[in-house]
């Protein structure tokens, strides 16, 4: 994958003032957060705090309600939403969303729809089937055959194949048993390692925590807290609201 | 004996008819889940510019095969664009509006288009002059005519093109994956609007082409007649499973096997009392049985999306 693994090049994606709203309500009440290039940046909260909301405003699965999105130092919320991959932004939405009567391979190229060059999409083909060994054994099964934790790992690998700059991964924990957890978190850290610049939405706040660099506290619809990731981790507060201490 | 094969014959090559434009209603179907209603009219304006381009060339000296080549061609782009500018002005600006606007706003150009194809080209039926000899086979006792063939063979061949589209190429797996999660195809790259104007026009040429068909087959052509055959198409789309490619297929066939066996043996069962021109009612049966019972069509899945 792309990237070079050097942390603190600076932010990669500067989000102000972002709000959300449905009809009359607002989900994300004019957030002001960044990502830098190479790092991994936790966005916690309870359910319903606003995380989903602002990463689907970021990847323009909804058109944000105002604020700006600046990314590589250009604003990008005016952008089509299937403009935004080709920049190199990739979203492994909630609930996967993998397209069910594809075969895993399919799904996989359809990562790679924005690309043209051959060659990489076959390394990085390559490169995912050496993350997931399971997708290549499956590889001419539908994907709507596969187990909760399996379409997770299609879902990321299928945003991997876009070879992206910004890895936006929604709440990849949901619903999967420990043991799948694990795997994927393991999948994660290694992304992360090679030098992917990762903004990750979790309510399993330890764990997001714990791959995270830095992490956001969100609640109704605001950033309440913000620090490097191993203070989040300590901090009395989170542990009480967050961590079920 | 005789007449079940007549009919079986005779069923096939109206199914095949059918498949054609029912592909279209599904296609569109399947990715923005509309019922385009005015699809049967764009059937209809494809033979009529058919019948306009093959009469002109043959008056002019060209061999009618090749006549009828152009024919089909010069059918195909009208309609393509006619299928493009449809969603284009009609349908697109309702993209998000509810789901009723659309439909009456189907219906509405549907009219539209009946309209203008009358002021075009008049409201006499016209004579869609022969494109191939019409010679007649025989077959254990059942007659059939080199027409019949060509029908289904070019049904078949088209038939075969759509499938590799959609299976073996990318525009085609954008389509599907754009069908099954339209959001999600967006985050891939895939231009929605680009994947339905795709439809609108490939559903379109499927339908010149079956409007050709439907010419040749009864030599005659109407500025009405897409109305009936729209609506007999929609049933058999619905019959299979809307929104269903082999569905569509399948259930155009069976439709023409159904309405074909009915006509027939209308006369027979009630004794006498109803005629084989009382075939409309088998389609529509079909419709309503369908509707009641198996909404979902022969073929209707219910979607394996696993959490």
């Amino acid at each position: 994958m792309s990237g070079n693994g050097n942390n603190g090049k600076g932010p990669l994606l500067i989000a102000e003032g972002l709000r959300v709203a449905y009809g009359g309500i607002q989900a994300v009440r004019g957030i002001t957060f960044h990502v830098d290039e190479g790092e991994t940046v936790a966005l916690i909260g309870a359910n319903g705090a606003g995380k989903t909301s602002t990463l689907r405003a970021l990847a323009r699965m909804l058109d944000p309600a105002g604020g700006s999105v600046r990314y590589q130092g250009r604003e990008i919320s005016a952008l089509p939403p299937h403009r935004l991959v080709h920049e190199g932004i990739a979203l492994v939405p909630e609930g996967r969303g993998v397209f069910p009567r594809l075969t895993i391979a399919e799904n996989l190229a359809m990562g790679a729809f924005s690309r043209s060059d051959k060659a990489g999409i076959a390394h990085d083909l390559d490169h995912v089937y050496g993350l997931f060994p399971r997708l290549r054994e499956r590889e001419k099964q539908l994907a709507g055959t596969l187990s909760g934790g399996e379409q997770q790992m299609l879902a990321i690998g299928r945003a991997l194949m876009s070879r992206p700059k910004l890895l936006l991964l929604d709440e990849p924990s949901m619903g999967l048993a420990p043991i799948m957890v694990q795997k994927i978190f393991e999948v994660i850290r290694t992304v992360a390692a090679e030098g992917m610049t990762i903004l990750l939405v979790e309510q399993n706040a330890k764990l997001a925590l714990e791959t995270a660099q830095r992490g956001y506290v969100m609640e109704s619809g605001g950033i309440t807290l913000t620090a490097e990731a191993a203070a989040l981790l300590h901090d009395p507060k989170v542990r009480e609201a967050y961590l079920g201490e | 004996m005789d007449i079940l094969f007549q009919q079986i014959i005779n069923g096939l090559v109206q199914g095949s008819i059918y498949a054609m434009v029912a592909l279209g209603y599904t296609m569109v179907y399947g990715i923005m889940g509309l019922i385009n209603f005015a699809h049967g009219e764009v059937v209809m304006i494809g033979t009529l510019v058919a019948i306009s381009i093959v009469t002109l060339l043959v008056q002019s000296g060209m061999p009618p095969a090749l006549a009828g080549a152009f024919g089909v061609a010069g059918a195909a782009l009208v309609c393509m664009a006619l299928g493009w500018s449809l969603e284009r002005i009609a349908y697109r600006p309702l993209r998000r509006a509810q789901r009723l606007a659309p439909l009456i706003t189907a219906i509405g150009m549907s009219i539209v288009l009946q309209n203008l194809a009358m002021m075009i080209w008049g409201r006499n039926y016209m004579t869609f002059p022969p494109l191939i000899e019409k010679t007649q086979y025989e077959f254990a006792g059942a007659a059939f005519t080199s027409v019949q063939v060509m029908i289904v063979v070019v049904a078949a061949l088209s038939m075969s093109g759509l499938l590799l589209l959609v299976y073996r190429t990318r525009l085609g797996m954008a389509m599907r994956a754009t069908a099954q999660n339209p959001a999600v195809a967006g985050l891939m790259g895939v231009n929605a609007n680009r994947i339905i104007s795709s439809a609108f026009v490939v559903g379109s040429a499927l339908g010149a082409i079956a409007g050709v068909m439907v010419g040749t087959y009864y030599e005659v052509a109407h500025y009405q007649m897409g109305f009936m055959l729209g609506l007999k198409a929609f049933t058999a789309a619905v019959l299979g499973g809307i929104g269903n490619f082999a569905g569509a297929m399948a259930g155009g066939v069976l439709l023409g096997l159904i309405e074909a066996l009915g006509a027939g043996y209308i006369g027979d069962l009630t004794g006498g009392f109803f005629g084989s021109h009382y075939q409309d009612i088998f389609a529509f049966a079909v419709l309503i049985l369908v509707l009641m019972f198996r909404p979902s069509g022969l073929f209707g899945e219910k979607t394996g999306d696993r959490a």
